[in-house]
């Protein structure tokens, strides 16, 4: 049985549907990322779930139990806010030790807990600070201390690394994964940062316009993106037109003079995804998608291309091997693994942007 | 660098220093002319000597303040003066103090339309304020007596002219806005998850508001009780109204000595003792303040 699970969750603010027909489960100690531009739901769907907001319809049930019967002070969920939202007339520990007066902890174990949480966090020697003398990662740092330090039976993560810049950004997000995992703690993270929720989640829902475009692990979600929103949404994509055509149980693909064999039976006009790091320079013949280098950007481990084709403007992604690489205005032939693109029916790219 | 060119460069730097000055000259002779020099000259007043027949004489004598120190009336007017100010800064504390946080919680429409609730009456004369306390309590033919008198609940008027208790009433009422206001700019600054923030780590609303709203609402309860108690304490009009000549306070007394007896000197001394008392408390509170609060909300 899973841990949380979300049925139908449904926000609506007069006849705006924030959050549409949510459902979800997580299983304990997982790690769930909401992923999705501003005013997807994620965030309400948190707030939901800490009970700071009603939902219109649906329920969410933690361990068994109905959580909305619950009140937010009675459901002992550990909340980190994008602000922090540390309190400023208390010191780093009084934060830290505040859950714990609630719960009535002892005097001599509130103290070690405390200590233990801050230490965690690697803020040990900054227990007496305010917060208003404490950089941004710390206040992040003494957010997360506070949130853990009452043993919450889920951690519900609010943007917690979006105001930080972004090498202590790419620093936390390690850390916040190595504490998870130290702790255990089952833990959602809402945030708008595809390559934080990939480096940190067991398992993404990508939102959009309040729904779940698709709820899968990062790779999977990455490599095979269930709509053109996920595609779009999760890094750079190229989307290419072109056919596909089925005879005697085998389906070919068509774009530009290029032919590739799928699994699946499809016929008629094609959108296929290709990732920019899938797609490598060839030799051009005549069954390859050929091109001319119209831009070569260099970006240290890797090349940024772009390359004008007949089927529109590809980019390519090349590692830095130290190899030679085609300059600007050089033709080139771009040839892919029928596995790396994803290949849908349809005109264009008619998902939602 | 040659010579000459650093001695234009130290002509410029002397230039650059002294325009500033120069640019705020009009103001600083308008300050000087309107607030420094009527000041200087109400505390070289209070030096004089007066007599009933002789008017004033310009001479450098410490009788007012000798008059002032030795007898027991003037303790009992400053004391009333600073018992009253006191009292009502603890009421519009306690009352304004909830009253902030029950707007800043408002949602629009509601928040912007009590707010113009909370501040139209800033808009009406003190004078008009206070009157309508004294229409409703005045004597026998105050409409709230004269109300309560008929339905036989009292039997004679409620005392409230010429009471100190009428003063306070009347001044918290008048002066609430003040309180209201610096308490709810205090909360504004709150981080509005701050509330769910210790909501999720298990605190009741009592706590919330006990332990993490109140302690960030307190530096603009002190601000505005600077601002209510010099108010109160410097207050002519309502202690006028309501007190009368009967029972003064120091402002109504300072205006009787100017107007009525005409002795300017011991007036002089009376503003200037008012005034020397509440700098002096002001700036106190205000250091006090600032030391408890530099540290931790900036």
């Amino acid at each position: 049985m899973s841990f949380l699970q979300l049925s139908e969750l449904t926000k609506r603010y007069g006849d705006h549907t924030a959050v549409d027909r949510l459902t979800l489960s997580v299983e304990p100690g997982e790690f769930v990322s909401l992923l999705g531009p501003s005013g997807c739901g994620k965030t309400t769907t948190l707030q939901m779930i800490a009970g700071f907001v009603e939902p219109s319809a649906g329920a969410i049930a933690l361990a068994g139990k109905d959580l909305l019967a619950v009140k937010p002070n009675r459901r002992g969920l550990g909340v980190v806010f994008q602000s922090y939202a540390l309190f400023p007339h208390m010191t780093a520990a009084q934060n830290v030790a505040f859950g714990l007066e609630m719960q009535g902890v002892g005097r001599a174990e509130r103290d070690r807990r405390v200590a233990d949480a801050l230490a965690l966090v690697g803020l040990a020697g900054f227990s007496d600070r305010y917060p208003r003398r404490l950089s941004g990662g710390q206040q992040q740092r003494v957010a997360l201390a506070r949130a853990l330090v009452i043993r919450p039976h889920m951690l519900l993560l609010d943007e917690p690394l979006s105001n930080l810049d972004a090498k202590l950004r790419e620093e936390m997000q390690i850390e916040l994964r190595a504490i998870q995992r130290t702790v255990g703690t089952t833990t959602i993270l809402v945030t708008h940062d595809q390559a934080e929720a990939m480096a940190l989640s067991d398992r993404m829902v990508i939102m959009n316009k309040g729904r779940a475009e698709q709820i899968a692990a990062p790779q999977e979600a990455y490599e095979r993106p269930a709509s053109a929103f996920v595609a779009r949404f999760l890094g750079k994509t190229n989307e290419l037109a072109g056919s596909a055509q089925t005879e005697g149980g085998a389906t070919t693909v068509a774009i530009g003079p290029a032919r590739w064999a799928i699994p699946r039976p499809l016929s008629g006009p094609i959108v296929a995804t290709v990732r920019p790091e899938k797609i490598a320079f060839a030799a051009a013949a005549a069954d390859r998608l050929a091109g001319v280098v119209r831009t070569r950007i260099f970006q240290g481990n890797h090349w940024l291309y772009r390359v004008e084709t007949s089927g529109g403007d590809v980019f390519v992604i090349r590692q830095n091997a130290g190899d030679v690489m085609p300059a600007e205005g050089e033709k080139v032939a771009l040839v892919w693994r029928a596995d790396d693109m994803t290949v849908r029916a349809g005109d264009s790219g008619q998902g939602d942007a | 660098m040659s010579g000459a060119a650093k001695d234009e460069a130290v002509a410029v730097r002397r230039f650059a220093r002294t325009v500033p000055w120069l640019l705020s000259l009009p103001a600083l002779a308008l300050f000087a002319a309107v607030l420094v020099v009527p000041l200087v000259m109400t505390v070289m007043l209070s030096f004089h000597d007066w007599s009933q027949y002789g008017g004033i004489r310009f001479v450098f004598i410490l009788k007012n303040w000798r008059e002032i120190w030795s007898d027991p009336y003037y303790f009992e007017m400053f004391g009333r003066t600073f018992r009253i100010a006191l009292l009502v800064t603890l009421i519009t504390a306690f009352i304004g103090t909830p009253e902030a946080y029950i707007l800043h919680r408002m949602r629009a429409p509601w928040r912007g339309l009590f707010l113009l609730v909370l501040l139209g009456p800033l808009l009406i004369s003190v004078v008009a304020r206070t009157l309508g306390w004294a229409l409703l309590f005045g004597g026998s033919s105050g409409v709230v007596n004269k109300a309560l008198m008929t339905l036989g609940v009292i039997r004679s008027p409620i005392p409230f002219m010429f009471t100190e208790t009428g003063i306070v009433v009347a001044l918290a009422h008048v002066l609430m806005p003040f309180m209201v206001l610096a308490v709810w700019t205090a909360l504004q600054r709150l981080d509005p998850q701050i509330e769910n923030a210790a909501a999720s780590l298990g605190a009741g609303q009592p706590t919330i508001l006990r332990r993490v709203i109140l302690p960030q609402a307190m530096p603009g309860v002190l601000s505005g009780g600077i601002i209510v108690f010099t108010l109160a304490a410097s207050a002519f009009a309502t202690p006028a109204i309501i007190g009368g000549r009967r029972l003064k306070v120091a402002a109504t007394l300072a205006y009787d000595e100017f107007l009525n007896t005409l002795d300017w000197p011991l007036g002089a001394a009376v503003v200037v003792l008012l005034l020397v008392i509440l700098v002096a408390i002001v700036v106190t509170a205000n250091r006090l303040i600032e030391r408890r609060y530099a540290e931790v909300l900036g």
